[in-house]
């Protein structure tokens, strides 16, 4: 497509997607640099962080294939808990993550969850994405994990928040054992 | 007779509180594990509140192997191993659900809920004469008990009751597995089981949760950000004082006992769990009277089914995969009348602090990881682990059973208890001889 093909709303959708995208990416830097604190600022106040569980069920019953809300999950946090964690982290002597262990975050698959070209202070959007998250530590001990994610910004001024996280893992034995980083 | 290479004995030495690496980290001894400790001792399998209707069915684990779980249609309990009687396919591969037959992908013969064998392909004629299907249901385990919901089972006919096998450790599953309230109210499951993957020899689990008071450093960080449920230094509120108790069909538990006076403050961060909680020790009093403030607070039952019963409700299953390699099942219990909003504080309570992601149960896989890797090499098999502390201080207790050890001592006297149930096990072939063996003292005569 040339630019005299772009229609402002085609170009207002475009600067949108890149800002998320920005956003995205600038927040798994945060986290693979283990730079916490700016990383709890782009979550509201009032942030849902939920990592479900995922069976193993017919096609039938695709519906119970994830762990509802008032289940059992791997993650259901509050601000207050993802602040808890960031301090335990920081505590260094949180033996399953000292010596610290090595992150990366691939953020990719990008969408917005409806068509949308804008938001406005105090409006909220879902995006979709797919993530790999690689932790290597000590030597060899290594884990590969994928999946989705669905994310609820919210304009805010200048800057955009994370208003809800839910993260779709796509294990149902979870083949890590444990979860000391964030998705 | 017995036919293994080795003897328990010389690798477990409980009076001298010395335990060779070997049993934690040797292929061979896992494998005999297998067959003298996992198809003989009653293992844990499921909770009845996950099969609550008929047809219903959980998919579970007894040692390595798949079984299911199931209520048939005249309202019967089940257990059955997870593979078709003709070739061995998986007749189950859904974690749950509510069926009429487990039908078989492979040939496509079905099983109904109550293990018969209903349909065989071409039945009429692939098979003249025709063959018994009564003689081909699924294999059902040889002995099932229901204790307080909690469902257990073993695959040797030759075990003792459940309760025979429990000994007085009835006694920790009384008071803890009960409603908070000591009345008959009963718990439940809240919702369901995390199941994950530890590189680590599942004994290490057992002992852990049996009783290893002097694991603190492990979790100094996250008592350090207050995790607990009011919001004090700590991860738990106070449990009062703590009191070891052995077992000798090889259980540990320890108990917190609180003064009856004053009134127990908890969960001062959720007002209405924190009334809910108030109204249940006014009731706990009543119901069970001096004995109100004695509950147990973490615990394993032989050989590998943890619990920990105030701070969080939760029931563990640590299923060995390989001797280096165990398979744990967290499930979370609450009392089935608590309020909605109780409920739920609690299971966010549970999920950040137990489980995977668990900020106290992290740690705690850090170490067995890595303690398992740093005993399989040739010379550090020669070194035994020190398992000395407390030996030969246990003595009786006015209230709870077993050999105890009250704090401010220490000991290691409930994973010196597992080991020697251990090695019992290993070394005799009958169930008359583990009888025998469970009689012999776990500390050296004078």
């Amino acid at each position: 497509m040339t630019g005299s093909g772009l229609t402002s709303e085609r170009l207002a959708y475009l600067d949108l997607m890149r800002e998320i995208e920005d956003f995205l990416y600038a927040e798994a830097d945060l986290l693979d640099e283990r730079d916490y604190d700016p990383w709890l600022d782009l979550f509201t106040d009032d942030v849902v962080y939920w990592m479900p569980m995922r069976k193993n069920v017919s096609f039938e019953d695709r519906a119970k294939e994830t762990t509802a809300e008032d289940d059992l999950a791997w993650f259901h946090d509050d601000k207050d808990t993802l602040i808890k964690r960031v301090r335990q982290l920081q505590t260094g002597i949180h033996w399953a993550d000292e010596p610290i262990s090595r992150v990366a975050h691939v953020i990719t698959n990008i969408r917005l969850a409806e068509p949308v070209t804008s938001l406005a202070d105090g409006e909220k959007l879902t995006t979709k994405c797919r993530f790999i998250v690689y932790r290597n530590r000590l030597e060899t001990e290594t884990d590969i994990l994928v999946g989705r994610r669905e994310d609820t910004l919210l304009r805010t001024g200048d800057s955009l928040k994370i208003a809800r996280r839910k993260i779709l893992l796509d294990q149902s034995v979870l083949m890590a054992k444990n979860l000391t980083m964030f998705f | 007779m017995k036919s293994t290479p080795f003897s328990a004995r010389d690798l477990v030495d409980v009076h001298q509180g010395e335990i060779s690496r070997e049993i934690f980290v040797n292929q061979d001894i896992y494998q005999e594990e297998q067959e003298r400790i996992f198809t003989r001792a009653w293992l844990y399998v499921g909770h009845e509140s996950q099969i609550k209707n008929p047809g219903d069915f959980f998919v579970s684990k007894m040692g390595e192997e798949s079984v299911i779980l199931t209520r048939d249609r005249a309202g019967k309990i089940h257990i059955f191993l997870n593979t078709c009687t003709h070739r061995g396919m998986k007749v189950c591969r859904y974690d749950e659900g509510n069926t009429k037959t487990f039908t078989c992908p492979y040939h496509a013969w079905s099983f109904g809920t109550d293990g018969q064998l209903i349909g065989v392909q071409d039945y009429d004629n692939a098979y003249q004469p025709p063959f018994d299907k009564s003689e081909w249901g699924l294999i059902e385990v040889a002995q099932m008990a229901n204790y307080m919901g909690t469902i257990w089972a073993t695959w040797d006919r030759n075990a003792p009751s459940f309760e025979e096998y429990l000994g007085d450790a009835t006694f920790a599953f009384d008071h803890g597995l009960c409603a908070w309230d000591g009345g008959d109210g009963g718990t439940e499951l809240l919702g369901s089981v995390q199941k994950w993957i530890v590189p680590c020899n599942w004994k290490f689990v057992a002992e852990n949760f049996a009783g290893d008071l002097l694991h603190v450093v492990s979790h100094r960080s996250v008592d350090m950000v207050r995790l607990g449920p009011s919001g004090d230094e700590g991860r738990r509120d106070d449990y009062g004082k703590l009191v070891l108790t052995a077992y000798p069909q090889g259980h540990g538990i320890f108990f917190g006992v609180v003064p009856l006076e004053p009134k127990r403050t908890e969960y001062a961060v959720s007002k209405i769990t924190a009334e809910y909680f108030q109204h249940c020790w006014e009731r706990r009093l009543k119901n069970r009277g001096d004995l109100a403030g004695t509950c147990p607070l973490v615990g394993t039952i032989f050989p590998n089914m943890s619990f920990h019963a105030q701070q969080p409700r939760t029931l563990l299953v640590s299923h060995p995969r390989s001797a280096t390699e165990t398979e744990m099942w967290r499930s979370y219990f609450v009392d089935k009348e608590a309020p909605e909003e109780v409920k739920q504080f609690l299971r966010e309570y549970y999920m950040r602090y137990a489980g995977p992601a668990g900020m106290t149960e992290q740690d705690d896989m850090e170490n067995w990881n890595y303690a398992t890797a740093a005993s399989e090499g040739t010379i550090a098999r020669r070194h035994p682990y020190h398992y000395k502390a407390g030996l030969g201080i246990g003595g009786k207790h006015d209230v709870v059973p077993g050999i105890v050890t009250e704090q401010p001592a220490s000991s290691e006297q409930n994973p010196r208890a597992l080991y020697k149930r251990w090695a019992e096990y290993m070394d005799t072939d009958s169930w008359d001889e583990l009888l025998d063996a469970q009689k012999t003292p776990l500390t050296a005569q004078a």
